[in-house]
């Protein structure tokens, strides 16, 4: 059974001469949160417009939710909603009016909870200009969410908030997911795509340079993993040691940092060593390459396979 | 019809909420309207007929030519069509919704200039009211049908200011408002015709206020309620969601289509 919400296949999307997404494949299952994530100019906005019908593709098919977004944009309008990454709203517009507009159009009762949820109740009645850009970024996702869609793009969602709003969306996305929303988080946030996503596609030129889970992405680098080391009577601070698997090491504040390629044989030789010293340890950190370290590593890969490039 | 209700609610307070709206809508017109009141009958007394008549059609072209266009190109510039047509809102609504709030803002302007002409300045009021609403509404579906079509073709506030100003300023010299109809040459009487003001005043003059007609006064009527629904008709063609998708079903100027159906009173109406 095909439980995919969204599917792309070989699509494609050109500007004249300009290719913006150059035959990509990739699918979203129910429930998903799916990060999409790659600099800019590399086709997330051509693939999101193109997904939410804004733009038709120049090649392959796009399917959410079963809809065609170009050839049925009246069915796709009540089953996706979107955080537009602009702000998208008249400036003289209130919450509670914009509220009531957008639902009056999904036909569906206005949820000025959502206002109060997201922390607008005190700004119900002021216009959008008067609106921080926090409150503007929130405003745009209570609208989006209010009449329900089974699958959400959100673009650039925690641009510009506080951590208490940041805190606040990610629960809500959490509970968005477990009734079953997809979710397509487009982001530069490196933290945030590997906390919230599922799995997360990296474009590159307009290419699908990588998909899968954060962990897999970021386990199939060459990264190195950094193990600090602080004991008590400093016995690892002769430069001249040299433990398995270790390329590069350094020192900072007491610590002894290690970047290692295989971090099983590298910690039990650090600990053996310790303790054939009769030294104590005090503290000993061991921090996995991360989803941003992954992709600076596929970002600057690409930028020098195609370097010579025109 | 919530979503037109509440569509159309929102945009009449715009009307109001909004300072540039307010000052084409309520502020230029009614203060113009009362300078014009007392400077002008003091200068050529015969204007005095023609006062309610002429400060409508000011108020008319104003908040349509003026106050429609530019909202429609902020509107697409900033991204706000591309939400609307993301949560389903109708480009027809987009383009009438406005316009119809913006003839509820005129009606009310109207009713004030009639109600207080007479009283302020000893205007003479419309002869036929029935006729007077009718040619109202022809040259307030006009010039919203044209303001709107302006504001799509327009790819800037700066193009919005010239389209917009390339009708407003002849219909205030040529279009009857200063001068009458039968005092200019023939060549730029002629001319005058392809404005929409021109064939309001005549219609005015002869079927509301018991003058004479300049020319068909009918006819001016029905070229109005024609020209108004084929600038609609283009505006809806032509219209495009996002400044930064090109796509459009035609070329802008294929928006001057709406010149055709004056350019055909020129020949037709005599």
């Amino acid at each position: 059974m095909n439980d995919s919400v969204i599917e792309a296949r070989n699509f494609r999307k050109t500007y004249g001469d300009f290719v913006a997404v150059d035959d990509i494949s990739f699918d979203v299952k129910q429930g998903e949160i799916f990060g999409l994530l790659g600099p800019n100019g590399a086709g997330k906005t051509s693939t999101l417009e193109s997904l939410e019908g804004l733009r038709a593709p120049d090649g392959g098919t796009l399917r959410v939710a079963d809809v065609d977004p170009t050839r049925e944009p009246r069915k796709l309008r009540n089953l996706i909603g979107v955080q537009l990454q602009s702000s998208g709203l008249p400036e003289s517009i209130t919450p509670d009016e914009a509220m009531k507009f957008f639902c009056a159009y999904h036909s569906v009762a206005p949820r000025f909870d959502l206002l109060e949820r997201l922390g607008l109740n005190e700004k119900r009645k002021a216009q959008f200009h008067e609106l921080s850009t926090g409150q503007q970024r929130r405003l745009s996702l209570a609208l989006a969410v209010a009449h329900n869609p089974p699958v959400l793009f959100l673009d650039e969602p925690t641009a510009g908030l506080d951590v208490a709003s940041r805190v606040e969306l990610h629960d809500l996305m959490h509970e968005l997911q477990v009734t079953g929303a997809t979710i397509i988080l487009a982001t530069h946030d490196m933290a945030e795509a590997e906390e919230m996503s599922d799995r997360v596609a990296i474009l590159l030129k307009g290419k699908l340079a990588t998909t899968g889970t954060p962990m897999e992405i970021t386990a199939a680098g060459a990264g190195l993993t950094k193990v600090s080391v602080r004991t008590a009577e400093s016995s690892l601070s002769d430069p001249g040691l040299t433990f398995p698997a270790v390329s590069q090491q350094a020192s900072q504040d007491e610590y002894s940092i290690y970047f290692s390629t295989d971090i099983g044989p590298t910690v039990s030789a650090i600990i053996a060593h310790i303790e054939v010293q009769e030294d104590t340890l005090i503290d000993l950190r061991v921090e996995r390459p991360s989803l941003e370290d992954r992709f600076l590593e596929i970002t600057s890969t690409e930028s020098s396979n195609t370097g010579g490039a025109p | 019809m919530s979503a037109f209700v509440t569509h159309f609610s929102f945009e009449f307070r715009t009307g109001v909420r909004n300072k540039t709206l307010l000052l084409m809508n309520y502020l230029f017109p009614l203060g113009f309207y009362l300078m014009m009141g007392f400077v002008m009958p003091a200068i050529n007394p015969l204007f005095l007929a023609s006062l309610i008549p002429a400060m409508v059609v000011f108020a008319i072209l104003a908040a349509t030519l003026l106050g429609i266009p530019d909202p429609l190109v902020n509107a697409r510039e900033t991204g706000i069509f591309r939400s609307y047509k993301i949560n389903g809102v109708p480009a027809s609504s987009i383009l009438i919704i406005p316009a119809l709030t913006t003839m509820l803002h005129l009606v009310i302007v109207t009713v004030i200039i009639t109600a207080t002409a007479p009283l302020l300045f000893g205007a003479p009021l419309p002869e036929n009211w029935p006729n007077y609403v009718l040619v109202f509404a022809a040259l307030a579906i006009a010039c919203s049908g044209l303001g709107v079509l302006i504001g799509v073709i327009s790819s800037s506030t700066r193009m919005t200011v010239l389209w917009s100003q390339l009708v407003f300023i002849p219909s205030m010299l040529l279009g009857g408002l200063m001068i009458p109809y039968n005092m200019l040459p023939d060549a730029v009487a002629k001319i005058s015709q392809l404005l929409p003001a021109t064939h309001a005043m005549n219609a005015f003059s002869a079927l509301a206020m018991g003058r004479e007609a300049d020319f068909a006064p009918w006819g001016s009527v029905i070229l109005l309620l024609f020209s108004g629904a084929l600038a609609f008709v283009l505006a809806i063609y032509l219209f495009s969601w996002d400044s930064r998708n090109a796509t459009r079903r035609g070329h802008p100027l294929l928006g001057l289509l709406v010149l055709v159906p004056y350019a055909a009173g020129i020949l037709l109406l005599a």
